[in-house]
């Protein structure tokens, strides 16, 4: 297996969904049967995306493989000396696994698909859809350069709107759409500038070359500060793509898609291309972006916990506790637990693609009941679904002997660590809280759907557990939230294979003074290698933690562990104490607390915000600028065309009178003329004899020749 | 009968062209037009005779009376025919009343 083998195969990953897409596109109307290709493309992928990882990670474990060629030579430009845009991909360990998760996940989404979707009228459409959504995510993760992660950042946008208005004939489905659009063109913007600046110091869009020109020293507009504001513009993009606080208004509403999709997209593989985004972006954070992050993080993640506790839309908890789980992995970004921000992006897209896939089973089978209220006692009814739940949940809730324990706790260790290092301890305190609510939440909906009585009996009758197409991923996905894959110790995650051998936090590249202090590296510790770049050498792939922060992870990893064990059994106790058990009344601890539960139910009242400041802003502006038309810019028009008219008039009285009047002058004097002479005219021969002979006579006389 | 000057000849012929002239003007009938008519002829005729006759031109002042003689003669059947059909036409030979020039 060679390196150009393994590009080979990333682009043949790559190109085959897209290729999926334009024949279904063309040919799905005419042969219904013609999602089985996109399914057997998919089946390819996955295979290929297996062969890759694993020879990433046993062949090339400490090697990137990187391909790039010149995709547009402007060189010939005076205005700028060799401008060339290269295109190219970049296969190192992350982005291997990457590979590997969207293309399982894809391929477990497309098989649920089958039975979920059964009988919709766009089915082959759906499929062409989700077909453009796996080739432009493989591409932003493929990506070695800025350029073709927007261009498929875009695409991936665009996908995410198709399939979220996939049922357009719904009016809150196609609004939906236009919202996560809208929203994310937002942060997309500010990614943009971001990538113009980094352009124009460094005539690059290539990530290696970009880092490599940090660490000489070359800055944007040669300060540090540009630098932050730079790494902060990069990542509002993720923070648009990642539904992170202010922008994560969108992804609960996106719920209005079909499930499954909501499984692929919404939870587990496109909103965790913005965590991707800032962990490729981690090495130029400087110190002060890197708190920004946090900071965003933390917030959004305590945010929607808050939220998720009072839905009643089993959609919804789930689409709020993932922006929760995402704001852990940006405040893990933030903090600079890099390869545990990896990590949980890893389980969190394995057990909450389960948790939705679940959550469609469950709703298939009520008949398209979402509601949580009309739900319960499916445990019996449903039992494949209920075992995947429980394992999903444990592993949400931070429960050792799953996946969700490990990331989970290694990201709280990590906030703790920084809190001691840093003094900024609202990250750890924020992050125990959400962890103490997620267990409370999950466990919430777990008693509400499958425990207990069931609520609408009709519905409970009709119930079933789903076909094998639909529990096939469950279990996939169930067995993939087991701790094993990703390290033997199940209480230490440092020493597996995943956190050890695979994934590693890169040095930062941004200059030491702008980094926090625990992350310059003394250089005994530095155990760097020297990664072969496309521009040159980069100092890409090495450790960057000092011996400090070791220590305090180390220090921090025994507290955070019985810590957030602790709050999550309190989290699952309450759950059972208040839905279970009922020693207390939910209906009235929510009467007790009444403002902070309407403050919840109603998500902390963003959207009406939103809709008070921004969109109405935006539609008063509107009414000022048509006003602005119709009167300033319409009576500037109607006084032209006034004016105009006015002139007219008058040259036209002008003409009549004047030019007219001397025409006319003129006919009517020559006609007076012309009559008096017609007297003369007599017709008779002798009078003009007369005139003759006396014409002769008085010319004789006048001239006088003799 | 001594001496007869060209003055007298030309007294003859000034009254001769008036009294043409007076014809042509005066006269209703086109007929009496036509003599009038060949009185103003007549009386260029004398002229061209006298000065002949008195001034030093040889013989080519009788030699256009007699050109003028002819062309009167060729004239007064041109004009008799037009009067003829003139007549043909209106009825009457009158001048005045033949005034479809005028329209």
């Amino acid at each position: 297996m060679t390196d150009t083998l393994i590009i080979n195969f990333s682009i043949i990953m790559l190109l085959l969904p897209a290729f999926g897409f334009g024949i279904l596109i063309v040919f799905g109307k005419k042969y219904p049967k013609l999602h089985w290709l996109e399914i057997g493309i998919l089946s390819i992928g996955l295979i290929l995306a297996i062969v890759v990882l694993i020879t990433k990670l046993t062949t090339y474990l400490h090697d990137d493989i990187a391909f790039n060629f010149v995709w547009i030579n402007f060189s010939n430009i005076s205005l700028l000396d060799s401008f060339k845009i290269r295109l190219g991909v970049k296969i190192d360990n992350i982005t291997a696994i990457m590979l590997f998760v969207v293309n399982l996940i894809s391929f477990l989404v497309h098989v649920y698909s089958l039975e979920y979707m059964k009988g919709d009228p766009r089915f082959n459409r759906y499929y062409a859809f989700l077909g453009v959504f796996t080739f432009s995510m493989i591409g932003i993760v493929i990506s070695d350069n800025l350029l073709m992660i927007y261009i498929f950042w875009e695409l991936v946008g665009l996908s995410s709107y198709l399939l979220i208005g996939f049922w357009y004939e719904k009016k809150s489905a196609s609004d939906a759409g236009k919202k996560a659009f809208l929203t994310n063109r937002i942060g997309d913007i500010g990614m943009l500038v971001g990538i113009l600046i980094l352009f124009t110091t460094y005539n690059t869009f290539s990530f290696d070359s970009i880092f490599h020109q940090i660490s000489l020293g070359k800055l944007p507009f040669d300060s540090t500060a540009w630098l932050t504001v730079t790494g902060i513009l990069i990542f509002l993009g993720a923070v648009g793509k990642s539904a992170q606080f202010p922008l994560h208004v969108w992804l609960p509403d996106a719920m209005e898609g079909p499930t499954p999709v909501s499984a692929l997209i919404h939870s587990a593989t496109m909103v965790a291309a913005g965590v991707y985004l800032s962990l490729r972006i981690f090495v130029m954070l400087t110190a002060d972006a890197m708190l920004v992050v946090a900071i965003v993080g933390a917030v959004t993640s305590f945010l929607a916990a808050t939220i998720a506790l009072t839905q009643n839309d089993i959609k919804r908890v789930l689409a709020y506790s993932t922006v929760s789980q995402l704001g852990y992995m940006i405040m893990s970004v933030g903090i600079g637990a890099y390869a545990f921000a990896f990590f949980h992006l890893v389980t969190h897209a394995f057990f909450k693609s389960n948790l939705f896939l679940g959550s469609g089973s469950v709703i298939h089978s009520m008949h398209h009941e979402q509601d949580m209220r009309q739900m319960g006692g499916l445990r019996k009814k449903m039992p494949v679904t209920y075992a995947a739940f429980i394992v999903s949940s444990l592993a949400i809730s931070g429960i050792p002997l799953t996946s969700g324990f490990l990331s989970k706790d290694g990201i709280l260790a990590g906030s703790l660590a920084f809190g001691h290092l840093t003094g900024h301890w609202l990250m750890p305190t924020l992050g125990f809280l959400v962890a103490l609510m997620t267990a409370f939440y999950m466990f919430r909906l777990i008693i509400m759907t499958f425990h207990g009585k069931p609520r609408n009996i009709e519905k409970y009758e009709h119930a079933h557990e789903t076909p094998f197409v639909m529990t096939m991923p469950l279990v996939v996905l169930s067995l993939l939230s087991i701790f094993f894959w990703y390290t033997l110790n199940p209480v230490a995650p440092e020493d597996g294979w995943f956190l050890h051998d695979w994934v590693k936090t890169p040095a930062q590249v941004t200059p030491i003074e702008t980094r926090f202090d625990f992350m310059v590296n003394k250089p005994a510790q530095e155990t760097s290698v020297i990664a072969e770049g496309t521009h040159g050498t980069a100092e890409v792939s090495s450790i960057t933690n000092s011996e400090e922060y070791e220590h305090a992870l180390h220090w921090a990893h025994i507290p955070s562990l019985i810590l957030s064990l602790t709050l999550g059994g309190l989290g699952i106790l309450l759950a059972y104490l208040i839905y279970q058990w009922k020693y207390i009344d939910p209906d009235k601890m929510a009467d007790k607390l009444r403002p902070l539960y309407l403050f919840s139910l109603n998500k902390w009242y963003i959207d009406e915000f939103y809709h008070a400041t921004f969109i109405g802003g935006t539609i008063g502006l509107s009414k000022l600028l048509s006003l602005f038309d119709k009167y300033v810019v319409d009576g500037l028009v109607n006084g032209t065309a006034f004016f105009a008219r006015l002139t007219a008039n008058i040259s036209e009285i002008f003409d009549r009178y004047i030019v007219d009047g001397m025409v006319n002058g003129t006919a009517f004097m020559s006609g007076l003329f012309g009559l008096s002479l017609r007297k003369l005219q007599t017709g008779k021969v002798q009078t003009y004899i007369v005139f003759v002979v006396f014409s002769i006579l008085i010319l004789l006389l006048l001239f006088k020749p003799f | 009968m001594e001496h007869i000057s060209l003055q007298h000849f030309l007294v003859v012929s000034s009254i001769l062209f008036s009294l043409g002239i007076y014809a042509v003007v005066t006269r209703k009938n086109a007929i009496l037009v036509l003599m009038g008519i060949e009185l103003i002829l007549n009386a260029a005729n004398i002229n061209f005779v006298a000065f002949s006759r008195y001034g030093n031109f040889g013989l080519s002042g009788e030699i256009t009376a007699l050109f003028v003689i002819i062309l009167a003669a060729a004239e007064a059947a041109i004009a008799l025919a037009i009067v003829l059909n003139i007549y043909k036409t209106f009825s009457n030979v009158n001048v005045d009343e033949i005034n479809k020039l005028k329209e």
